[in-house]
């Protein structure tokens, strides 16, 4: 028998505290009824002897402290999972809005999921082709990864997204794959895109989306998320799929923790943000990773706006030290018209060793893309110079690496939305490029490569 | 005893009628038995920090103490192994619960059942005190654990066994000078957080060699001595971690993965066991405790798992062993001292850390060094810690990293923009520092002549004089240069990219003995002054850049590392010849 209080002493949105209660536990879910029949969701976030603190998921408008009745429902935020879930839309709490029927629940997992044992991970080893240059060649993508996009304001880090989503594939595999789509205070437009973007090429059926509009409530955005990991664990681990989730924004997400944060008046970590954020951050990317013995795995690329473009703000900072790895779109390159823009110097795949070489890309590819790098590095160096001092102050050596920045960006970097390179074709414009350079500089690529791939001039 | 929850906030849980409970003890929460450790008393009521997740908790859940300080299980059974934060076994949680860490699992941090073939050294008669060697059990291939009298523990051996056992049989009773008898067995246990005792500290004198060129040659680090590894991410503090783990040339390794990634930790647990030592050929496995709490296991824990790390690798440094501490990162500790500081509403220091943040640090890094093991044998063993620190944006003004360089006696700074630039390891040789030099100078020039030292000091020189360099070329370009400057620009791009750089994913250079680091920097600074004397003779600067012999001594790093001296003479030999031929050919001109 679940009791109803009708003790509620104190609102301030989003908290609120609950008095004379029996038996409520930390972290339980509740519900709140509201004197006209309207129920929405709350969770309890303190408790000490008969009060208990509670944190709304919705606004508190038309909450009456007479008259509303608070009940607990004696465990955590669940979700019913099952693989009809597939193709069906769902709110940040987990609720079908796409005006179907309920989901005829397999099982109900709590949304907070538990930590993955180290012992029992398998360490991401795949390649995943997704036909992005600038990621296969050098920032590979592994299946089992999280790997974010930091982006900014007025960056088409959404076309990027998409356009891995679509392309993505391991070679030689023909596994079940599904995409979980998190969509976290972003506008109806952006989302609408992605949605579009999946029905266009009829990923559609095999997607599940979970959707905080930016006009939703913005608390609700906690545990939109975990709403979404727990579906792509139930997929990935119950029934071996493998599993590619987008989140997109966690800016939001972190500014809806700061506001349930500041509102429990807790003392702030660096700009406002709870000192627990890194923590918070990390309880939802770890849940990405393969485990062994289990077929299915989670990839995850969470995508981040950054505040003024700035990678030391807390957000983008605390999620590259938990990813592994990080893709940065650039303005600069956005507003030459590269595109994708992604900045690859920046950019980093953790765990891209592990995927590539013989058997799995091809033997040449980690030294190309260590020259690649270190050519790119010295080239926009030398360009950074000649703008100062002119064509005429740089060596001939450098001149080349001048060039070979220009080219590497035009044709390399910038393939467009729709072109799907494959790893061979993206290793091949690799050696192309590299063939502006002078032989002796290709210091990191074993001679015996060079003599097999280079172009002969 | 036992006692009422009244309060619960997320990791801390407040309870009443503990009046009789000490400080630090260990606790027994609710009816999952969650595992927690009391922080603070007033009157009947313990505030608790809990080291599991502590939702569906409430009210009126009982709370019962153990009476013990939060301690770790120390004998045969650690290597080879990984452990969560608080000491229990992964591998063994993983046959209780599945994949997934489930709420209050109880598995012993030694494996009760595993049978050791102990071998007595001590006699019936002996008169033993805390430290002596009762006897050695073959822990793995490449480890001889000794099991000690526990310290604080004295007498006559009464009785002793020897052949197979199990941790918890009593191999030996001690009767001490009261008459009163020991009972010993190979496991015992030691509070986490007070250090092991020994009987005399010593300053670090002799190198920990890691293979790393830049660590070795230019900041290097002593046995028992500490060292910080700071870096914003992506700038490969994991990785020279990593190579530490594997490289370095201690007996023991103690790998802390606090608040890291959980699959870094799996890499390891993967790699480690294919890995061969390069001085005796074992699996580097079978020298490495693993303790992890990754940053998705509860915050709690990565509180303690520091503790448990550095007291394991204590009680090795007791059997005479040289072990090295690995700590990633540090911040993640400091960040659930934070965590549980806020919770129990202290007052905040700078951004949120508590006040006592900067001496929690030294305590920890000053369990670190070079000690005479307690016991009548005269054994010497150290503890070398190496901590990493994540910055937040890189900016080493903020406390942790503030706190942590005040303590700790070298600094390898990672250079972000070394790493965009894929110049690994990142170490940025400007603002790194060893305060090791002078103590090792000595061994230095006494293993390797006075030529290491010599060629670590003009190298570093040369580096310096290229920064300064680089500011006129950035200003006016690199013609207004004198040909001596633009040789010096040379050879510090040749220090950089020929010496510095190490790709540790490639087997022949992941690991580079002293003697092939002091042979490699040789040669280079052999160019630089073999060309500073052929400008001088008037040759054509850019002929002498030009030589053949240069690409040779960019891939000489990969030299097979039994073939190396040849090579190296071949190359020198060449390099000569070439810088003769453009004398000459100046001459002629």
């Amino acid at each position: 028998m679940i009791k109803e209080y009708k003790t509620i002493r104190e609102i301030a949105s989003p908290l609120m505290i609950v008095d004379n209660v029996e038996g409520v536990t930390y972290d339980e879910l509740g519900e709140i009824e509201l004197p006209n029949g309207e129920v929405r969701r709350c969770k309890v976030l303190e408790v000490e002897g008969s009060k208990a603190v509670v944190q709304l998921f919705e606004s508190a408008q038309g909450i009456n402290l007479a008259q509303s009745k608070v009940r607990f429902l004696g465990h955590p935020q669940q979700l019913a999972v099952s693989e009809d879930m597939l193709g069906r839309v769902f709110n940040g709490m987990g609720m079908p809005i796409d005006g179907g029927p309920e989901i005829l629940a397999d099982a109900h997992m709590d949304i907070n999921g538990l930590p993955m044992n180290p012992a029992a991970r398998a360490y991401p080893a795949e390649f995943i082709q997704t036909g992005v240059s600038t990621i296969d060649g050098l920032n590979t993508l592994v299946r089992g990864q999280k790997l974010p996009i930091f982006s900014g304001s007025g960056l088409p880090h959404a076309a990027l997204a998409a356009q891995i989503a679509r392309q993505a594939r391991v070679l030689g595999d023909d596994e079940t794959f599904a995409v979980v789509f998190a969509a976290i205070g972003i506008t109806f437009e952006e989302s609408e895109y992605f949605i579009n973007d999946f029905r266009r090429t009829g990923a559609i059926d095999r997607t599940v989306v979970f959707s905080n509009l930016a006009n939703d409530p913005a608390v609700e955005r906690i545990a939109t998320p975990r709403m979404a990991l727990t579906a792509a664990e139930y997929l990935a681990f119950e029934k071996d799929m493998q599993v590619l989730v987008i989140l997109t924004d966690i800016t939001n997400y972190a500014e809806a923790l700061r506001e349930v944060s500041a509102a429990k008046k807790e003392v702030p970590g660096r700009r406002g943000y709870p000192g627990y954020l890194y923590t918070d951050l990390a309880t939802m990317y770890e849940r990405a990773g393969r485990r062994q013995g289990k077929k299915g795995s989670i990839t995850m690329i969470p995508i981040l706006t950054m505040p003024e473009d700035d990678k030391t703000h807390p957000i983008p900072d605390l999620t590259g030290y938990i990813t592994e790895g990080q893709i940065i779109l650039s303005r600069e390159l956005h507003r030459k018209g590269i595109v994708p823009p992604v900045d690859v110097l920046p950019s980093l795949s953790r765990l891209k060793d592990k995927g590539i070489g013989a058997g799995k890309t091809r033997e040449d590819h980690a030294g190309t893309m260590n020259q690649l790098f270190a050519g790119y590095s010295r080239g926009k160096d030398a360009k950074e110079l000649m703008t100062i001092l002119g064509e005429a102050a740089l060596s001939e050596d450098d001149k080349l690496f001048a060039k070979f920045a220009e080219e590497f960006e035009k044709v390399y970097v910038s393939q467009g939305n729709t072109t799907n390179r494959s790893i061979e074709e993206t290793l091949t414009i690799g050696w192309e490029l590299l063939s502006i350079l002078p032989k002796r500089e290709l210091k990191r690529i074993k001679p015996e490569y060079i003599e097999k791939y280079l172009p002969k001039k | 005893m036992s006692g009422t929850i009244t309060k619960v906030s997320g990791p801390l849980v407040v309870a009443e009628g503990l009046a009789d409970a000490n400080v630090s003890d260990v606790v027994r929460v609710g009816s999952q038995r969650l595992i927690g450790e009391i922080l603070n008393m007033t009157g009947d009521k313990a505030s608790i920090q809990v080291y599991e997740e502590t939702s569906g908790l409430g009210p009126g859940a009982v709370v019962e103490t153990t009476g013990f300080p939060m301690s770790v299980e120390l004998g045969p059974g650690m290597l080879d192994n990984i452990y969560d934060g608080i000491q229990r076994p992964l591998p063994a949680m993983r046959e209780v619960s599945g994949d997934s860490i489930s709420r209050g699992i109880d598995v012993p941090a030694l494996d009760r059942e595993k049978k050791w073939d102990f071998v007595p050294v001590a006699k019936v008669g002996d008169k033993l005190a805390g430290g002596d060697v009762l006897g050695t059990v073959q822990e793995t291939s490449a480890i001889l654990h000794k099991v000690m009298v526990p310290p604080g523990i004295s007498g006559e051996v009464i009785s002793i066994e020897s052949g197979e056992h199990v941790v918890t049989d009593i191999i030996a009773v001690l009767k001490d000078d009261k008459g009163k008898e020991h009972q010993l067995a190979m496991l015992q246990r030691w509070p986490v957080r007070i250090a092991r005792p020994y009987s005399k500290k010593y300053v670090p004198s002799r190198p920990m060699n890691s293979g790393q060129r830049i660590i070795d040659t230019l900041f290097p680090i002593a046995k028992g001595g500490t060292a910080a590894v700071p870096g914003p991410f992506g700038s490969g503090k994991t990785v020279v971690q990593h190579q530490l783990a594997k490289w370095s040339d201690v007996d023991i390794v103690i790998y802390i993965g606090c608040g890291e990634r959980g699959n870094e930790m799996t890499d390891v647990l993967m790699e480690f066991p294919e890995l061969k030592d390069p001085r005796n050929g074992e699996p580097l496995m079978k020298r490495t405790v693993l303790i992890a709490n990754t940053s998705d296991m509860p915050v709690a824990a990565r509180e303690a798992s520091i503790y448990t790390g550095i007291t394991i690798a204590e009680y090795f440094r007791d059997m005479g062993y040289d072990v090295a501490v690995l700590a990633d990162s540090t911040s993640r500790w400091a960040e659930a001292l934070r965590e549980m500081s806020g919770r129990l509403e202290e007052m905040p220091g700078e951004e949120g850390y508590p006040a006592y943040l900067a001496s929690r640090l030294s305590q920890f890094y000053e369990r670190a060094g070079v000690v005479e093991c307690l016991g009548s044998e005269d054994r010497q063993g150290s503890v070398t810690a190496i901590g990493a620190v994540s910055p937040p944006g890189g900016d080493l003004s903020e406390p942790v990293a503030q706190a942590t360089m005040r303590i700790v006696k070298v600094f390898w700074a990672l250079d972000s923009s070394l790493a965009y630039a894929r110049h690994f390891p990142a170490i940025n040789w400007l603002t790194s520092y060893s305060l090791y030099l002078d103590n090792l100078g000595a061994w230095y020039t006494e293993q390797f002549g006075e030529a290491y030292m010599a060629n670590r000091e003009k190298a570093m020189h040369i580096l310096q004089e290229e920064s300064e360099l680089q500011e006129i070329v950035r200003l006016v370009g690199q013609d207004a240069l004198s040909p001596a400057d633009r040789l010096t620009m040379e050879t510090a791009k040749m220090i950089r990219e020929d010496f510095l750089q190490q790709n540790a994913f490639v087997d022949e250079d992941a690991y580079s003995a002293y003697a092939k680091q002091f042979r490699l920097l040789d040669m280079v600074l052999q160019y630089d002054a073999l060309c500073r004397d052929a400008l001088a003779k008037n040759a054509d600067m850019n002929g002498l850049f030009a030589i053949e012999a240069r690409e040779k001594i960019g891939r000489a790093k990969m030299a097979d590392a039994a073939t190396f001296e040849a090579d190296y003479d071949a190359i020198a030999a060449q390099m000569k010849a070439e810088i003769d031929a453009v004398i000459a050919g100046g001459e002629e001109a």
